[in-house]
């Protein structure tokens, strides 16, 4: 049994956010994955719980009328992988997604739950980030659309506000056109382990495969939220694609990002971890994207 | 508690059933307690070991973390739906047998249950591929050598084809 005050089943989006404006206090549960584990290990015990997870008009894939990839906030990990849509587009996100726990997690583990978690962790956030995804939220005046960025507060702290619960995850045609990406998950494990580092990048080359048009990198576990680096970004945007380019951006993101001192790891190897994961990341990017190095 | 009880129609092991629930309990403990189905083992209980594997819709989950309010119209099937008729053995709990993929056998039901999602794709998977299939389990006697060679060699024979060692 867990330890719960109430449980509260929505029926419909309309339906849970009526829940949510009658039960402010209550957490939402998706996948539960975390909520389910905090509540075992007694930091969410005795809460009230408004769950959402059976509302699958909020899993799937699909490209909506504005050509964004949206994204379904219910849609497990191992949905996202096999997509067609996230393959063709964006695969590195179903890569991402796919570096989640293990099977089982994936299976159960939504990426609306990952993102309004707010850890800097998760694994679908820094491609997230680095695609400049847009939330969706849908609250009692409707729709709201957010930039990633700003719907991660601080620490654990998402914006989310009275009666909002998160429907999707959009990513712009303007982000996905002409780009590929890769992102390497740095943990001690294969499996069933939180990142050390994760860090996602994103390359859009010119027609003539010599000049970076556009690079995207962002982290996590830089810093207390996921986050891009905008110098690196600075120095190589517009820039031929040559090997000195490609370093000079590696070795730029130390100007960026933050990274603590910690018993998982010191700063200092955390640094050398980014600035290597920027340099392999790139260099598959352009690969993907039929550059050369 | 004002909803505590709720009414649960699913399938399982193959068979409609209609049971009274408490909305605070797991699957695990929905399918220990009230269906007396103790091949779903409680292990580490958040997650984790993968002793609580079963399969909802044909997918693998730890039924540890899911609510048993969420299997409503739903399918499960546990380890026990493998047994025949006249409580014969399937394949691949003899392959586990005869690989000696068991000490304990703490892991093994939800292990096979992941096996049975990995046979019933009807894929033919490279080593790599099945250690990150399988890798949602822990097991502390075996070393996982057995039992992928387990999954493994099951897997050829239903695909009639020669098991080749990597």
């Amino acid at each position: 049994m867990y330890d719960m005050k109430e449980y509260y089943e929505s029926q419909s989006v309309e339906d849970a956010i009526r829940l949510r404006l009658e039960h402010p206090q209550a957490h939402i549960i998706a996948g539960g994955s975390d909520v389910l584990v905090q509540m075992r290990e007694g930091k969410r015990a005795g809460v009230e719980l408004i769950s959402i997870y059976m509302l699958d008009e909020l899993r799937g894939v699909s490209i909506d009328e504005e050509e964004n990839i949206r994204i379904g906030s219910l849609t497990s990990f191992s949905h996202i992988t096999k997509d067609p849509i996230i393959q063709k587009y964006i695969n590195v996100l179903g890569e991402a997604v796919d570096q989640v726990g293990g099977p089982q997690i994936r299976n159960i583990g939504t990426i609306g739950g990952n993102t309004c978690n707010g850890v800097t962790s998760a694994d679908s956030a820094s491609t997230l980030f680095a695609w400049e995804a847009i939330v969706e939220l849908t609250g009692p005046n409707g729709k709201r659309r957010v930039p990633i960025r700003d719907f991660y507060l601080k620490a654990k702290q998402v914006d989310i506000r009275e009666g909002e619960i998160q429907t999707a995850i959009l990513i712009p045609k303007e982000s996905y056109d002409r780009t590929y990406g890769y992102y390497i998950k740095y943990a001690m494990r294969n499996a069933l382990d939180i990142a050390t580092n994760g860090c996602s990048v994103n390359v859009r080359l010119s027609p003539d495969k010599k000049t970076f048009e556009r690079v995207r990198i962002a982290y996590g576990v830089a810093g207390p939220i996921p986050m891009r680096a905008p110098k690196a970004e600075a120095s190589i945007n517009g820039q031929p694609v040559t090997a000195e380019v490609a370093e000079t951006f590696a070795r730029t993101v130390l100007q960026d990002i933050n990274p603590r001192d910690s018993w998982r790891a010191s700063k200092a190897f955390r640094q050398h971890i980014a600035v290597e994961s920027a340099r392999r990341c790139l260099a598959e990017s352009v690969r993907l994207s039929g550059g050369e190095l | 508690m004002q909803n505590q009880y709720k009414l649960l129609k699913f399938n399982l092991n193959g068979k409609d059933v209609t049971t009274m629930i408490d909305v605070r309990e797991s699957l695990t403990d929905l399918l220990r307690n009230d269906f007396r189905l103790t091949s779903v083992k409680k292990g580490c209980e958040v997650g984790e070991c993968g002793a609580c594997n079963v399969l909802i819709n044909g997918e693998a989950f730890n039924s540890c973390i899911y609510l048993a309010a969420w299997v409503e119209g739903k399918s499960v099937r546990t380890l026990e739906s493998l047994m025949g008729p006249n409580g014969e053995l399937s394949d691949i709990q003899q392959a586990f047998i005869d690989e000696a993929a068991i000490q304990c056998g703490f892991c093994t039901p939800g292990f096979i249950m992941s096996a049975v999602e990995i046979l019933e794709s009807n894929k033919l998977y490279t080593d790599a591929e099945l250690r990150k299939l399988l890798s949602g389990h822990l097991c502390r006697c075996t070393g996982y050598e057995n039992i992928i060679r387990a999954v493994k060699k099951t897997m050829y024979k239903r695909q009639g084809k020669e098991y080749v060692e990597e």
